[in-house]
């Protein structure tokens, strides 16, 4: 570690250690700086730490957390070290936060302009009224808000998510700040949306001169926005470096692995899961924290690596660093025969509303059997309405369902036969098991209810589904809690599997999950589709992941398909100006080859 | 605490808006500050629903009272009146004419606020339980003036103190003060006060009727202290734990990050938002004080419209049981009326929407959350 400070830093972190009470370690040992008008990227999967340092770059631990050691300067002046009310000074005016979700981080109770003013009393009392009004004027520009009366005079509640989250960049900025910290300031926003509040954030960190920590788990957004990249596992660093070395020659293998589990909308390369998932907070290993999922592990990997220096300006913390270029894979493509393929479902005018609000307006689609059709549009346009109706669980629906050679209705009355050949799974796996089940009680129950047989053929069934999902069979007998993320929603698979479906619907199913995971459920979709010729619509907001997963792609926009077609054709040549911007708008974890 | 409550319809917000263009459309409703607020509609319905449930409660205490087996005739009378005399004041009280018929009459005369007149002592009902109603009302509002704001600042303290020594310990006499049934804290406290130990206040509350019982005020003090120690550590344990979800929702820590004093993060951010809960949480009290002041009005002999209650039964005075169950049941509804009113004035978002819906269940939950009643 370099202990001469870099004099002209506007933030410098030394080794700053958060540890849940008395007990481990949330986050050890980090450091890095920011200098003026530089935008580092803290990236990392859930569980590495990275809130915990966020809101430590502003002297503050969530409940139950404590900063153990480690210095924060911010503008010089070591925030950790202050007492409270210099730091309370310093919070908002020199070094200032974006939260997560705008939606959850404004306060329902108070006006908007009610919030800017407060922050400006507290910080500047000597500043008048027109002052005040000046300095909110000026701060609603930078962010592209309008700072007229009747706005400033609205609840959160009546803004838009991205006016939400431009309220918390004005509060950020209102004070002119040296560093902002931004806790995944985008992912409760529609990419269009993201695309301009990330546009408005760079131009303020150039123009301005502020530094900022832009920390997330994007790395498609991460690579569109920051300068340098800080990336975290189990609580450490394991590699840092500026943007471009580190996506095109990562050092640390979990960060190759990491890049390797990204869906790209910019081409077809095959989607990689990282094995495994990240140690829990108080089973860390000893040694390298990543070794147990790490293929290059060897003896030495038992003593935990520092982090040392790589090449020029780049640190890296492996026994086993990998030098030279990251080459994709290419997928192993498969050219979809359009010409031969059968309709397994063909839905005709399908409109659907609830009470008042139409939400679909005849909808045409077929879903080409054998083939996984993705259903992209942004929140509110009627994905999850549709694919509902197609398991008959939307009442006010009107349309036709063509299944299969016959016409079956919409909305309910179903025999269980036609129950059971469509299979629905549902986006978050930690709600949607019965938490007072196991998993084999919950699997045994779909396949008793649909096969009349004995209970010791169920339990068979029951080993034989695991082993399909690529679970071992001793997690039979274990409650969802015990399991991670990803094991549940390869129980959620499971348990559609088990009924024996033809169509499977995919509720972005793996929003909640994190990237390497992602990549491996991915994985298992594919294959499941190659083996068993399964028919699938996988519902998602995320292009990159259409590109991984889907042969064909409709694209939704307010209730209404306005574009339809094989995979390549719709994302390298897409025809409707919303698909276009939609592709426009979406982060790319690589260049684009023309 | 806007999980509780939501808008009956999905957000007006409608994706087809974006960024920019929403800025123009959305709800402008803060802005016209002499335009009629978008929840009168709904404040209409809510008081026509009210009504229609005072309506439901009259026949129910109609039916349980008027229609019932047991013969009022007979019960004037007394055990040893001739059938003839007990039919002739059948007819006379109405008794021998179809049962909608003397729903109607009732009810009809009932809207005027007359009641018929006590059969014990003649005097027209509506009188007795107006002062003795009277009476009551100036406990529960000394009770609630002095409750609610111990509990809502000492929930306020505990919350920001949360399992400090002197939250838990604190936390333990709640426990301790809601395990004891009312009468017996009324009992120890009579035994505390008015006997040996301390003979400073009257057991009994003796209050003039001619007087205003505010004018009186040692005859409240032992009554007015039972209830408040029922019903303040059950407020105690609501604000506290309201509080402690809103210190811990993101905007008070966005707040904080933002460099806002501690004291008006708790005041301005947190403590408005705890308000939802508290507001139904009082009219929870309310209605307990209404019903449950009964025990300690009786064990007091306080004269309110509980131990009226108590006598009346007790004599099968019939017109005085309807009057003050019926008072009763039409104050529990005017008690949620006021609640749920307050609950949308204070909560942004149902303000500014037409169809405000309090989501089934709150009640329950509330509940739930102090630990029970």
């Amino acid at each position: 570690m370099s202990v001469v400070p870099f004099v002209n830093a506007v933030l410098q972190v030394r080794d700053l250690s958060v540890t849940l009470g008395d007990g481990p370690k949330i986050v050890g040992d980090i450091s890095f700086s920011v200098f003026p008008g530089e935008i580092l990227g803290v990236v990392g999967e859930s569980g590495s730490g990275k809130t915990s340092i966020a809101t430590a770059l502003l002297g503050d631990a969530r409940a139950g957390a404590v900063i153990a050691c480690g210095s924060v300067f911010v503008d010089g002046r070591d925030i950790l070290a202050l007492d409270e009310a210099e730091r309370h000074t310093m919070r908002g005016s020199v070094v200032s936060h974006v939260a997560q979700d705008p939606a959850l981080a404004l306060n329902p109770m108070r006006r908007i302009g009610s919030l800017l003013e407060e922050v400006l009393r507290v910080h500047l009392p000597a500043l008048g009224k027109a002052g005040r009004q000046a300095r909110i004027a000026e701060a609603a520009a930078d962010v592209g808000l309008p700072a007229t009366s009747e706005f400033l005079r609205r609840f959160p509640h009546q803004l838009s998510g991205g006016q939400q989250q431009r309220v918390l960049l004005a509060l950020a900025v209102l004070l002119r700040p040296q560093l902002i910290v931004l806790d995944e300031p985008t992912t409760a926003l529609d990419v269009t949306t993201q695309a301009r509040v990330l546009a408005t954030l760079r131009d303020l960190c150039r123009d301005r001169g502020i530094g900022a920590v832009y920390v997330s788990h994007d790395l498609a957004v991460v690579r569109e926005l920051v300068d340098r990249v800080v990336v975290l596992y189990a609580g450490h660093i394991v590699e840092s470096g500026s943007r471009d070395h580190l996506f095109e020659s990562p050092a640390h293998p979990y960060t190759r692995g990491l890049l390797d589990a990204v869906p790209d909308i910019s081409g077809r390369h095959a989607v990689r899961p990282i094995g495994g998932h990240a140690p829990a907070l108080q089973d860390r290993p000893e040694g390298c924290a990543f070794a147990p999922r790490c293929s290059l592990r060897s003896a030495s990997c038992a003593v935990r690596p520092p982090l040392r220096e790589f090449g020029e300006r780049r640190l890296v913390a492996c026994h086993h660093p990998v030098r030279g270029k990251r080459e994709d894979v290419p997928a192993t493509f498969r050219a979809p025969a359009f010409a031969e393929q059968r309709a397994l479902a063909v839905l005709g005018g399908v409109s659907a509303s609830y009470g008042a609000n139409q939400v679909l307006f005849d909808v045409d689609l077929s879903l080409p059997k054998g083939y996984c059709t993705a259903l992209v549009g942004e929140s509110g346009s009627g994905k999850t309405t549709f694919s509902r109706a197609l398991v008959g669980a939307v009442e006010d629906v009107e349309g036709t369902f063509e299944y299969d050679g016959r016409l079956v209705p919409l909305s309910g009355n179903r025999d269980i036969d036609l129950r059971r050949r469509i299979q629905y799974i549902f986006q978050n796996p930690f709600r949607a098991l019965n938490p007072r089940q196991t998993v084999g009680q919950i699997l045994r129950t779909a396949a008793l209810h649909f096969f009349p047989i004995r209970s010791a053929d169920a339990d068979r069934e029951v080993a034989a589904v695991l082993e399909r999902v690529a679970l071992a069979p001793e997690l039979a007998p274990r409650y969802p809690r015990d399991l991670s993320g990803g094991e549940r929603q390869r129980v959620a698979i499971a348990r559609a599997l088990i009924c024996k479906p033809e169509l499977l619907i995919c509720d972005e199913i793996t929003s909640a999950l994190d990237v390497s995971v992602q990549a491996a459920i991915i994985d298992l979709l594919r294959q499941l589709q190659r083996e068993f010729g399964l028919t699938i619509l996988f519902v998602t907001h995320d292009l990159g992941v259409v590109r991984a997963v889907a042969d064909c792609v409709a694209v939704l926009q307010h209730g209404r398909i306005v574009e339809h077609g094989p995979v390549d054709r719709l994302l390298d040549q897409p025809e409707h100006s919303y698909t276009r911007a939609l592709v426009a708008d979406s982060p790319r974890l690589r260049e684009t080859v023309a | 605490m806007a999980t509780i409550y939501s808008e009956q319809t999905p957000r007006a917000v409608s994706p087809s808006q974006t960024d920019d263009t929403v800025a123009h459309n959305a709800g402008a409703p803060g802005s016209e500050g002499f335009a009629l607020p978008s929840w009168l509609p709904w404040l209409g319905g809510r008081v026509l629903s009210g009504l229609a449930t005072a309506f439901v409660i009259s026949v129910l205490v109609f039916a349980a009272t008027q229609a019932l087996p047991s013969d009022p005739a007979r019960v004037i009378l007394g055990p040893d009146a001739t059938e003839d005399s007990i039919r002739v004041l059948q007819q006379q009280l109405g008794l021998d004419q179809p049962i909608l018929v003397q729903y109607g009459r009732w009810a009809a005369r009932a809207m005027t606020g007359e009641f018929g007149v006590s059969l014990d002592s003649n005097v027209p009902a509506g009188q007795i339980v107006a002062d003795r109603f009277g009476n009551s009302a100036a406990l529960m509002a000394i009770v609630l003036v002095l409750a609610v704001p111990i509990a809502f600042l000492g929930g306020v303290a505990l919350a920001i103190r949360r399992d400090s020594r002197i939250d838990s310990w604190t936390m333990n006499a709640v426990i301790l003060f809601k395990a004891l049934p009312g009468f017996v804290l009324a009992i120890g406290l009579i035994l505390l006060f008015s006997t040996t130990v301390f003979p400073i206040l009257p057991a009994v509350s003796l209050i003039d009727p001619a007087i205003s019982p505010f004018l009186q005020p040692l005859y409240l003090v032992l009554p007015a202290l039972t209830l408040i120690l029922t019903v303040a550590p059950f407020l105690l344990r609501l604000v506290r734990s309201a509080m402690i979800e809103t210190l811990e929702a993101d905007y008070v820590a966005a707040a904080r990050l933002r460099g806002i004093p501690e004291r008006r993060v708790v005041w301005g951010h947190a403590v408005p938002n705890a308000l939802v809960p508290v507001i139904q949480g009082i009219a929870l009290t309310s209605r307990m004080l209404l019903g449950g002041g009964l025990i300690v009005e009786v064990v007091f002999s306080y004269p309110g419209i509980g131990n009226a209650l108590n006598a009346a039964i007790e004599l099968r005075d019939v017109p005085v049981i309807q009057v003050i169950t019926l008072t009763m049941a039409v104050g529990v509804v005017f008690i949620n009326l006021l609640a749920d009113v307050a609950t949308v004035l204070v909560t942004p978002k149902l303000r500014t929407s037409s169809r405000p819906r309090l989501r089934a269940g709150t009640r329950a939950k509330l509940k739930l959350k102090a630990g029970g009643v």
